[in-house]
């Protein structure tokens, strides 16, 4: 079971989910109405760390977090 | 020299609730690093604009990322003998006030300008922060003015 949180504007609850890739996210986060027309401009981070490939692996208790486009000060 | 640049760097990132006191947090740095032997501290500061009609700026930030860029920098800035500093600002800033300042102190003025533009610069692009504008009392994302992460889209 991974945790999947969504930052800043996008307004949807975490999700308690099993998967165990990046891809398998991707085809579920597609179908979330509130979701999928961020996919395009979100990054990934995989227990705050920033992740760049949809092969990363993931782990039992991983928490992944989507970022929307930024703007800072 | 080694023990010129051991600073204490508690106050080097603070994420503070509301607009930011810059007389306050400026003049801190100021006194905690003018005798550090730097011979420049550059200091941005970024004020809220009256334009579009809003209130103000409205900011979330994800601070775990926040501070592990912010790091990032630090051990840049220490490469070439400089420390970063960064202020900015939780929640609602009216237009006029602060909202970030970004400093650089450093031994020397070139270090000090070109780190000032690399750090402001990536902040802009990198930091995970979002910003609304205020308008009537709500918050608006500021979709066109946020930019993507590096990286971003592998989940489409």
């Amino acid at each position: 079971m991974v945790k999947v949180e969504f930052l800043g504007p996008i307004s949807n609850e975490a999700l308690n989910i099993d998967i165990n890739n990046l891809s398998q996210l991707g085809e579920i986060l597609q179908k979330i109405e509130n979701v999928s027309s961020w996919l395009e401009t979100c990054a990934v981070a995989v227990n705050d760390t920033m992740v760049s490939s949809k092969d990363h692996v993931l782990k039992d208790g991983d928490r992944i977090s989507l970022l929307p486009p930024v703007c800072g000060g | 020299m080694e023990d010129d640049f051991k600073v204490n760097i508690s106050n080097a990132l603070q994420l503070i609730d509301g607009d930011l006191p810059v007389q306050d947090i400026t003049n801190a740095w100021y006194e905690e690093f003018r005798n550090s032997n730097y011979g420049a501290i550059i200091t941005f500061v970024g004020i809220v604009r009256d334009e579009n009609d809003i209130e103000g700026l409205s900011f979330d930030i994800y601070e775990p990322i926040l501070i592990s860029w912010f790091n990032t920098w630090q051990e840049k800035a220490k490469k070439q003998n400089a420390l970063v500093l960064m202020a900015h600002a939780k929640g609602d800033v009216a237009n006029h006030r602060s909202s970030y300042i970004a400093a650089v102190c450093s031994p020397k003025r070139r270090v000090a300008l070109e780190l000032i533009d690399q750090f402001v610069e990536d902040f802009k692009k990198s930091a995970p922060i979002w910003k609304y504008d205020l308008i009537e009392g709500k918050r608006v994302y500021a979709k066109e003015r946020s930019t993507q992460i590096q990286g971003a889209g592998i989940l489409n």
